[in-house]
């Protein structure tokens, strides 16, 4: 595929890995977190990490927005949809397998009897309200700054088409207090038992957000950030940049990832995310718990499209399995196999913790991917 | 089959009639859906005794029969390159097929679900004879049912096939043995593809037709150039990656892959992209998973390319030791990491 195969060349990740070796300092380690599940796919998906050297280390940040969506809120979604038949609750593919509680997931309540239903686009949300006139299309809308500019476009023609049949249940989550969260976590802050060296930047999130609010925490907490496409050689190219960084004694944000990211981002699609949405004080994520000013709710004067204010449903806070180690996961304290439920009671088929929910989650991507790593193979 | 006394009951209307409940209720509109559908276009001499069953020859002595039963239920019901109707027919012979057997025979059972349109359901049943009689394997017993509007989705086809293996032959999921080779008769992914393509939510424009297609002839010349072949399956629903998986544990062994050598059609790789799938876990209909001893491997990917069905025959990995049983592949990139099995349906990413 053209412009998708010259960042996956093998050659060129040989002739890279060589050059990563000949910078890492091997006196030193290195811990660098890739943010974005994108990344952590990528990383996986093409075994990045042999290309690597054992000094690197990458920890998979809480950037994949299916694994941070707390269980309360895909509960509100389940419960309108068992409650009212009229209720189509329409939602992105990767969400409908969320765990949920008493045992249910978007998929299994639909299985129940619920009209649950996959969009490809928020575009898709709307369409199936103007086809169904007679019903409530909700559109249980979730994700980082990419997917948020889709969502209040729609939300806006709803009101233009003059549709009184659309909601939305607002789900979007905010990139960088999330980083600030981690970083502000007693482990990384105080007790230093996290050495997070650097930051990989996500790279969608800020083709809409630019680059500039990294700067803050590059700035307050000496991290260096490099923002990096998906594609494998953009992730290694960024290892390289963080590297460098480090052994310079510099925290900066560099942009790796030039032919999609500016320093401002998006503007157009700034305006119309603040036009639509307003920061909430607090909102929970799943294995981080509450963090403050970390996503976004409908504005007001769009309350009509609000599916919390227009069926009067609350959030309820639903507490993860004990045993589970997802927090210190996302911090990068803990790995996937530390935990005492990974792969055994915690799996994909049975996810308990966030990380387990999606393959960009940290511990999904170990298992799905990594797993042998574990168990020493013989070959033939 | 039931007796339509000619002259007495109007013909149906093929162009614009629908299915109705009456068309299930085992009276005469049955026995006239029967006779101007099914008989006419699956006719046979088995079928066309109407009886209950098919009675049919033994087989040889020595040879053991070999039965396998399988449901469709596909959206949309025609796409590029195939339909419901002969990819229903491909997938049972396929099934025989893998097992080293001759397929002889298929029955076919039909839900159909009230207000179908006839001229689809001829249409799809047109397609199925067709299927059927190029592959040589008649369809010689039957049975339709018909659900209210909203039970069913169109109609759904239920074909089991019935295939005779000759004496002495073992193949089967349980065979592999570390060192030997893995190979499949072409590229990956095309049929699952060609599927997401036509999905009403999902229409993209693309040239992926459906790979379904019989594979007797393709495994009967491989069969014959290289008879030790170890396992042989179609990776249908799931994939490559799943069919795999379920061999390593059949055989208790591990598989390790070369992803640069698995043929996968440039457009597929895209849609799938675009889509954020992995071809690895694409349905085909018409693909073949060989394993077999190192020695023969050549001879093998010789044979399948040299029938019309197998020109992209590769090999594609190994079979090694691996008491876990897992399938890992070294990527185009150059690390490694696991094709584990699918944890339910493969969902598109939101981002």
């Amino acid at each position: 595929m053209k412009y998708v195969d010259e960042f996956r060349d093998g050659g060129l990740a040989q002739k890279l890995a060589t050059a990563i070796r000949a910078e890492a300092d091997p006196a030193r380690e290195y811990a660098f977190m890739e943010f974005c599940g994108g990344h952590t796919h990528a990383i996986s998906r093409y075994g990045v990490t042999d290309l690597l050297p054992p000094n690197v280390r990458m920890i998979h940040g809480p950037g994949c927005p299916v694994c941070v969506l707390p269980i309360g809120r895909i509960d509100m979604a389940i419960g309108l949809a068992l409650a009212r038949p009229e209720v189509i609750v329409c939602t992105y593919g990767d969400c409908l397998r969320v765990p949920a509680s008493d045992g249910l997931s978007m998929l299994k309540a639909k299985a129940r009897g619920a009209d649950i239903r996959m969009v490809y686009s928020a575009a898709d949300a709307v369409a199936l309200a103007q086809a169904n006139p007679a019903r409530e299309v909700v559109f249980f809308a979730i994700g980082f700054e990419t997917t948020t500019p889709p969502t209040a476009l729609v939300i806006r023609q709803a009101e233009a088409l003059g549709l009184n049949n659309f909601s939305v249940i607002c789900n979007h989550v905010l990139t960088p207090s999330a980083i600030v969260t981690i970083l502000e976590s007693p482990e990384v802050r105080e007790i230093g038992s996290v050495p997070l060296d650097g930051f990989i930047g996500p790279a969608h999130v800020s083709t809409i957000i630019g680059s500039r609010p990294y700067a803050f925490f590059a700035e307050e907490y000496r991290k260096p950030v490099v923002i990096a496409g998906f594609e494998p050689l953009d992730v290694m190219q960024a290892v390289r940049m963080l590297i460098r960084q480090v052994n310079e004694g510099r925290a900066e944000v560099e942009n790796e990832f030039t032919r999609a990211v500016t320093e401002d981002g998006n503007l157009k699609a700034q305006a119309l995310v603040s036009d639509v949405f307003e920061l909430r004080r607090s909102f929970e994520w799943r294995g981080l718990h509450e963090v403050p000013y970390s996503a976004l709710r409908i504005r007001a004067r769009f309350a009509a499209f609000d599916a919390e204010a227009k069926f009067d449903i609350a959030y309820r806070s639903v507490a993860d399995n004990k045993a589970c180690e997802c927090g210190a996961i996302l911090r990068g304290v803990k790995k996937p196999t530390d935990c005492r439920i990974f792969g055994t009671v915690c799996t994909p088929e049975n996810p308990m913790g966030s990380c387990m929910v999606s393959s960009e989650g940290a511990c999904a991507a170990h298992y799905n991917y990594g797993r042998f790593r574990d168990i020493p193979v013989v070959a033939a | 089959m039931g007796e339509v006394k000619k002259g007495y009951v109007r013909p149906l209307d093929l162009k614009q009639g629908r299915v109705d409940m009456g068309h299930g209720a085992g009276g005469r509109a049955m026995a006239q859906l029967i006779d101007e559908v099914f008989a006419r276009a699956f006719a046979n001499e088995w079928l066309g005794q109407g009886n209950d069953a098919a009675v049919l020859p033994a087989p040889a002595a020595g040879e053991r029969l070999v039965m396998a039963t399988d449901a469709h239920v596909v959206s949309p019901l025609f796409f590029p390159g195939g339909d419901i109707g002969c990819l229903s027919v491909h997938g049972t012979i396929n099934d025989v097929a893998v097992m080293g057997a001759r397929p002889l025979y298929l029955a076919a059972s039909f839900i159909l679900e009230e207000g179908f349109a006839l001229a689809d359901l001829v249409r799809i049943v047109n397609s199925m004879a067709a299927a059927a009689r190029e592959a040589g394997v008649p369809v010689v017993t039957g049975d339709t049912k018909v659900v209210e509007a909203g039970k069913g989705d169109g109609v759904f086809i239920s074909t089991t096939g019935v295939g005779a293996l000759p004496a002495g032959r073992d193949i089967g999921g349980a065979n592999a043995r570390a060192g030997d080779v893995v190979i499949v008769s072409g590229s990956i992914g095309d049929h699952g593809t060609a599927i997401l393509s036509q999905r009403e939510s999902l229409a993209f424009d693309t040239e992926i037709v459906s790979d379904t297609a019989a594979l007797h002839g393709l495994i009967a010349h491989l069969l014959e150039l290289v008879p030790g072949v170890r396992v042989m399956r179609d990776p249908t629903r799931g994939g490559l990656a799943t069919t795999l998986n379920e061999i390593a544990v059949q055989s208790g062994v591990g598989i390790s892959l070369e992803e640069a050598a698995i043929p996968v059609h440039p457009q597929v790789e895209a849609a799938c992209e675009f889509l954020g799938l992995d071809p690895l876990y694409v349905a085909n209909e018409g693909k073949l998973v060989v394993i077999c001893a190192a020695a023969d491997a050549d001879a093998a990917v010789s044979a399948l390319r040299a029938h019309p069905l197998g020109t992209e025959a590769a090999r594609i990995g190994e079979v090694i030791d691996d008491p876990n049983h897992f399938v890992q592949i070294r990527t185009g990139f150059g690390g490694r990491r696991m094709v584990d099995w699918l944890s339910g349906e493969q969902l598109p990413r939101i981002c």
